[in-house]
């Protein structure tokens, strides 16, 4: 298949930037996209231009290292899927598809596609683990978790941290990723000492970065590579308050 | 003090968001009940107007009541205009640099049109009070029949237009804001996020049905 890409370039941090536009002609259908990326990179260090950057590192979609925006929609158009699992037999020969970097001000670009999500680790390292004394593993069964909590514990666990969230929100919002963090620690029986403590720290932290804040658009939840729901986010919400208005501080 | 500090976060604000919002819906559903006494007749809206004024007698002199709920409301607007400006500059903030593409999947009409639909909102409200309240804008005010104000106010076609426009910005931000005052305040569960959605569509539709229904009934000539 032949494409037509826009491309975000930009040379270095608060670099100016502008779309650039690429013919990719001879695509496979089978190629994920960022294959298809690696190849017009080949083709563009063939002709001694600089090849376009981004992050990328398992890409079977477990690490969270990949994100773009593919046609205004982070990690494109097929739902539940990262960037480095897109496939392009879900474009069209003769497509024009436009990539652009995740946009807030928490995740400043550093070169072309790349961001720096640094402001994430920093919400965990306020509050996103468990203070347990780390020896030997202890027994799997030795304390029991209710079923539905340990389901739900792991449905917040599949959050890898990618950033697609905030790049949907209209706000640059991080609740949905702050939330998935909280909501599995807090439904552990491990995480109730630092329960209050966590959330308050990790709410406090969010703040502090450049992140904006909720307005319950939902589009977080759409293009979550991991179908985080926002019930997280009710749920940080309810510890929050809880913590904030009737905790022991 | 904590409650400065609770208002300074984010999640605080959305908080009082939720609350001023829970208690403004309260007197919007309230309100379009009343103006209900509007289908039985002049006697019946103003001896009911009348007898706001003596709510809470013997303990409450006349008007007291009246007032009192006239300083909480207006509390709950500016608390709730307050948190929204701050969280809008926030939000403005947040994402300086728009996409060249962007597609919404998962937002509403409704939840994209918050902001500038409580501007509208506003203004509205400031009309109305100088309009059926004050009477500084109507043009044959008389304080004591409230179903002759009405009547001849929406007589006119222009201001009858206006209060129903007013009235569908009202009815998409209580649509999205109805179900946004649960998630905000934490209340979520499997039944529960099935059941505000409902909560939300209905009241939505019940207080923008009977505020409409008000002009276009003086309009048609069913109330005269
Ligand atoms: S590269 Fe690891 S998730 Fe895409």
């Amino acid at each position: 298949m032949n494409l037509t890409l826009y491309v975000w370039r930009q040379a270095g941090p608060g670099e100016p930037g502008a779309m650039k536009r690429y013919d990719v002609p001879d695509v496979s259908p089978d190629m994920s996209f960022l294959e298809m990326l690696d190849v017009l990179n080949e083709r563009l260090l063939e002709r001694g231009e600089e090849p376009i950057a981004f992050d990328h590192d398992c890409r079977e979609g477990i690490c969270g290292s990949c994100g773009m925006v593919i046609n205004g929609r982070p990690h494109g158009p097929q739902r539940k899927t990262t960037a480095c699992q897109l496939h392009m037999r879900h474009f069209r020969d003769g497509d024009s598809i436009y990539v652009e970097p995740w946009r807030a001000a928490a995740f400043p670009v550093i070169k072309d596609l790349v961001v720096d999500r640094s402001a994430f680790d920093r919400i965990i390292e306020a509050g996103g683990y468990i203070s347990v004394n780390a020896g030997a593993a202890p027994e799997a069964n030795v304390i029991p978790v209710p079923k539905d909590d340990a389901e739900a514990a792991f449905d917040a666990a599949a959050c890898i941290g990618c950033g697609a969230c905030v790049a949907a929100c209209p706000n640059g919002a991080a609740q949905l990723f702050t939330a998935a963090k909280i909501t599995h620690l807090g439904l552990m029986p491990q995480g109730q000492a630092e329960r209050q403590r966590r959330v308050v720290k990790m709410v406090a932290q969010m703040e502090d970065e450049a992140f904006g804040s909720c307005t319950n658009h939902r589009e977080c939840e759409a293009v979550c590579p991991k179908g985080i729901a926002i019930t997280t986010i009710a749920r940080m919400n309810r510890d929050y308050l809880k913590a904030r208005l009737f905790g022991k501080g | 003090m904590w409650i400065v500090d609770f208002f300074r976060s984010a999640l605080g604000k959305k908080a009082v968001m939720a609350v001023t919002g829970v208690v403004l819906f309260g007197f919007v559903l309230g309100h379009m009940i009343g103006n209900l006494k509007l289908y039985q007749g002049p006697e019946k809206l103003n001896g009911y107007a009348a007898a706001l004024r003596e709510v809470g007698a013997p303990f409450l002199a006349h008007g007291e009541a009246l007032w009192i709920a006239r300083l909480v409301l207006l509390a709950a607007v500016v608390l709730h205009i307050l948190a929204a400006w701050q969280l809008t500059l926030i939000n403005r903030r947040a994402r300086p640099v728009a996409y060249v593409k962007q597609v919404s999947v998962a937002s509403t009409y409704a939840s994209r049109t918050m902001r500038w639909g409580g501007v509208i909102i506003l203004f509205f409200v400031v009309y109305h009070l100088l309009h059926l309240t004050f009477g500084s804008v109507h043009p044959d005010f008389r304080a004591e029949d409230v179903y002759r104000n009405v009547v001849v106010g929406f007589q006119n076609p222009v201001v009858s237009l206006f209060y129903m426009l007013a009235q569908l910005a009202l009815g998409l931000h209580l649509y999205h804001g109805l179900w946004s005052f649960f998630q905000s305040l934490g209340m979520s569960g499997p039944r529960l996020d099935v059941l505000r959605r409902r909560f939300a569509v209905l009241f939505a539709l019940v207080i923008t049905a009977g505020n409409l229904s008000f002009p276009l009934a003086v309009l048609s000539g069913m109330v005269s």
